[in-house]
């Protein structure tokens, strides 16, 4: 169990470096989005060790709302504004 | 456990390393939207299909099985949605890049 949180510790780690050294805005947005996924995959893997149901309700909710907010960056993105 | 859920889990994870090498390693943000969304995208659809099979018949299992559906369908949404404001804003491609045809498609709206 162990090796593989370690092995999502690290991708999490390549995201968050992306996060602080990206050069430009959507570099910054793609990391968001796919920390957000990688979310996904620890309670998935926590779900599949302890055996509980608490993890994927987390993991439900957690999803929708990393789309929610990787769309809304994306539109602020495109046209500077919240509007249209 | 038995061996399959582990198998599925380690291409899960495998998966999931590349894309991430893949966002640091490539040197645009076209280039690493493309190999980042699609191999995670992969990777999270293994490891939730290795909790369907593990639990059977069970509240788990169906919420993974949803969960499933819900990134299939938000991942490629979100990916198409970052590329396409980023387009737009102007963001330049890498100098190595060959063509371009969105800017083709739409000149005045991208590239100031």
């Amino acid at each position: 169990m162990i090796i593989f949180l370690i092995v999502l510790l690290v991708c999490s780690f390549f995201c968050l470096y992306r996060v602080g050294a990206g050069p430009t805005p959507p570099d910054r947005t793609v990391a968001i989005d796919i920390l957000g996924i990688l979310m996904v995959d620890f309670c998935a893997v926590l779900s599949l060790f302890t055996g509980k149901d608490l993890y994927m309700n987390v993991a439900i909710s957690w999803a929708l709302l990393a789309f929610i907010g990787t769309i809304a960056l994306a539109k602020y993105l495109e046209g500077r504004t919240f509007d249209e | 456990m038995s061996n399959l859920i582990i198998i599925l889990v380690s291409i899960g994870l495998f998966f999931n390393f590349a894309g991430c090498t893949g966002l640091i390693r490539f040197p645009d943000i076209y280039n690493r939207l493309q190999a980042s969304t699609k191999c995670v995208t992969l990777g999270t659809v293994l490891i939730l299909l290795a909790v369907a099979i593990h639990f059977g018949w069970n509240s788990i299992s169906i919420k993974a099985i949803l969960c499933i559906v819900f990134v299939l369908l938000t991942a490629p949404t979100a990916a198409h949605a970052i590329s396409r404001g980023s387009h737009r804003a102007g963001f330049p491609l890498w100098e190595g890049s060959v063509m371009d045809k969105y800017h083709d498609d739409f000149p005045q709206k991208s590239g100031e």
